[in-house]
């Protein structure tokens, strides 16, 4: 962060992150991608981390995530960025490593990566952005798709009886041992994203303090693929989204184990 | 009282032949070859490799995982290559299928790995015994896509020794996957070897990511959106496999001087047509065997050159008929025939030299 420099005699209080690079994002209005990208680069700024990150791209709209955060990339196969970033650990124990993943990418055609590199309890984390759709492909149904939401694969609505539920899957990640951390938050209000910063901040910090997997569910937009405004989509995720996926941390076993819960 | 030391200088020893099974065998050659990580998953009949490694790459310091599947396995593979590492996968036959997808993406993100496929019965879960059906998947197939893949198949447990040497040099130079293509025999039987361990040189500087510390950030990556880009990718992609085939085709020949008849095999089937050979030549058939060890770059122009003076090309796999086609599209001055047994049975010596009879008879020269 460039803040508390001063030029001239003002003094800049909010700026680029260094790791954010200045260029105009691909992602479309009202996405929560570039809110979430500039909380990961102000933490990898703040943690003094870049030169030593390796981060793990995974199919969807955020491939593009090298091409805004200045730091070393390998792009994943659809799912299986958790194993990617288990080779990458394993072979290079000393980078810090995180994958940046869709829920499509996580909780569809990923589980299996994902569910197996929290019981190894991989030294990562994982920084899962849920916005029950695959929006990528034109706003088809996701597994965390709510019940009787609109996509262009669920055209009558989500139905159980057709398609099931959504999965809450950082849930079921959290009740395992090799998960050190997780929660969910939401990029709805300057509140809210400050939350899911310091969610990141305790998630990134848990890698650094030993093994262990970290995960941080971000509920965030897709306004194109919803069919709402930019406005309303935030509105939709604090009013209805939450209420099937509830915001909060969900475990800190490292907390846990220091007695402090 | 000291004893003044003498020192007697004594011939060196001609190295003994160890009896190493063929998966054994291959573990010890990646380990000597320097290979830094192994990612595996249990399948029939390459187990040993990965029980062997199991136990001696953590001995070592090095990185060994059994994943959770194939696609973990090689996905994991995938990122430690990435990060430079001289990794090693092993499956077998529908462990492969599951693997074609990695296959791909690395291969376009020019990954170098060696990936060692002991071959089963096909299709679908088939069996466990000796195949050399997945001849297709290895050289034509895998993954999606507009690219190629050395593969390499050895018809010894010595060769396959020195072959994961070989992979992972291969593998390194041209920063691609390299297949190691053996069958079930070649993963289970035993033989006497004298073991050609072999360090290759391994420089990851030019891909390697170790974090953007004092240069600019690297991107491993198979996506280039913009169709300028992919196809200036592919074009790149496209040179590298033309130099691997002019400089990586590997093949062996035994009695083809005088052979009018030129068999063509590869792996286990080659042994069976050795014998097989020897056999048709003590009953006066001029045979000679065409050994294809890089199955991908095929030895095309070696093949046509060796059938140059033969009346009868005959083709022996333990398939249904792959490797036959590239065979068909290499000669054009003789018939080919073919020969071979699926599902796990291995051609017996005789049916092989009954083969040969019929192949002579039919091209006799009309007097």
């Amino acid at each position: 962060m460039t803040a508390g420099l001063r030029t001239d005699d003002r003094r800049v209080v909010y700026g680029r992150p260094a790791l954010l690079t200045d260029r105009s994002t691909h992602y479309c209005p009202g996405c929560g991608h570039g809110i979430i990208h500039r909380l990961i680069a102000e933490l990898l700024d703040e943690l003094h981390l870049g030169p030593k990150t390796i981060g793990v791209a995974s199919v969807g709209c955020s491939v593009f995530a090298y091409d805004y955060l200045g730091i070393d990339f390998v792009e994943s196969p659809h799912g299986r960025a958790p194993a990617v970033a288990t080779g990458v650990r394993r072979a290079r124990p000393d980078a810090f490593v995180f994958t940046y993943q869709g829920d499509g990418d996580l909780a569809a055609i990923g589980t299996a990566e994902i569910v197996h590199a929290a019981a190894r309890g991989e030294r990562i984390t994982v920084v899962f952005v849920n916005n029950g759709i695959y929006g990528m492909t034109g706003g088809q149904m996701a597994p965390t798709t709510l019940l009787g939401q609109h996509t262009t694969s669920s055209p009558r609505g989500r139905e159980s009886a057709v398609t099931g539920f959504p999965i809450p899957i950082t849930e079921m990640l959290a009740i395992l041992p090799g998960v050190v951390y997780a929660a969910r938050g939401s990029i709805t209000d300057p509140g809210q994203i400050g939350r899911t910063k310091a969610m990141i901040r305790r998630a990134f910090e848990s890698q650094l303090a030993g093994p262990g997997l970290s995960i941080v569910e971000v509920l965030s937009t897709c306004p194109v693929g919803w069919g709402m405004t930019p406005t309303e989509s935030m509105a939709h995720v604090a009013n209805d989204v939450t209420g099937v996926y509830p915001l909060g941390v969900l475990v800190d076993r490292r907390r846990m184990a220091m007695g402090e819960v | 009282m000291s004893v003044p030391r003498v020192t007697v200088e004594r011939p060196a020893a001609a190295p003994r032949p160890q009896l190493m099974k063929g998966n054994e065998a291959m573990a010890d050659a990646a380990i000597e070859a320097g290979c830094d990580a192994y990612f595996g998953y249990p399948i029939t009949p390459q187990a040993e490799l990965l029980e062997r490694l199991a136990r001696r790459m953590p001995e070592l310091g090095r990185v060994f995982i059994q994943a959770e599947s194939e696609i973990g396995a090689i996905n994991m593979a995938l990122g430690a290559a990435a990060t430079g590492a001289r990794v090693l996968v092993s499956t077998s036959s529908p462990g492969m299928s599951l693997m074609a997808e990695a296959m791909s993406y690395m291969s376009g993100s020019e990954l170098p790995m060696l990936l060692i496929n002991v071959m089963r019965g096909g299709p679908g879960l088939g069996s466990i015994g000796p195949s050399q059906s997945d001849y297709f998947q290895a050289t034509k197939g895998h993954g999606h896509g507009d690219y190629r893949v050395p593969v390499l198949a050895p018809a010894s447990i010595a060769e396959a020794v020195a072959l994961v040497a070989d992979g992972f040099e291969i593998a390194a130079r041209y920063r691609t996957p390299v297949i190691l293509l053996a069958d079930g025999i070649m993963g289970q039987a035993m033989e006497p070897v004298v073991p050609a361990f072999r360090t290759p040189a391994w420089d990851a500087s030019a891909w390697e990511l170790t974090g953007a510390d004092g240069r600019s950030p690297r991107v491993v990556r198979s996506l280039h959106l913009l169709p300028e880009d992919l196809e200036a990718h592919n074009r790149h992609l496209q040179a590298k496999f033309a130099a691997i085939t002019e400089r990586e085709t590997r093949w062996a020949g035994e009695q083809l001087d005088d052979a009018e008849i030129v068999v063509v095999a590869y792996g286990t089937a080659a042994r069976v047509a050795r014998t097989a050979i020897e056999r048709a030549r003590a009953a006066g058939l001029r045979a000679g065997l065409f050994r294809p060890i890089s199955l991908w770059p095929f030895p095309t122009a070696a093949l046509a050159i060796a059938a140059r003076r033969a009346r009868a090309i005959v083709a022996l796999e333990l398939s249904a008929g792959q490797m036959v086609e590239d065979v068909r599209l290499a000669v054009d001055t003789a018939p080919v025939f073919f020969h071979g047994r699926t599902g796990g049975m291995v051609p017996t010596p005789g049916e092989v030299v009954d083969r040969l009879s019929i192949a002579w008879a039919l091209t006799a020269p009309t007097p």
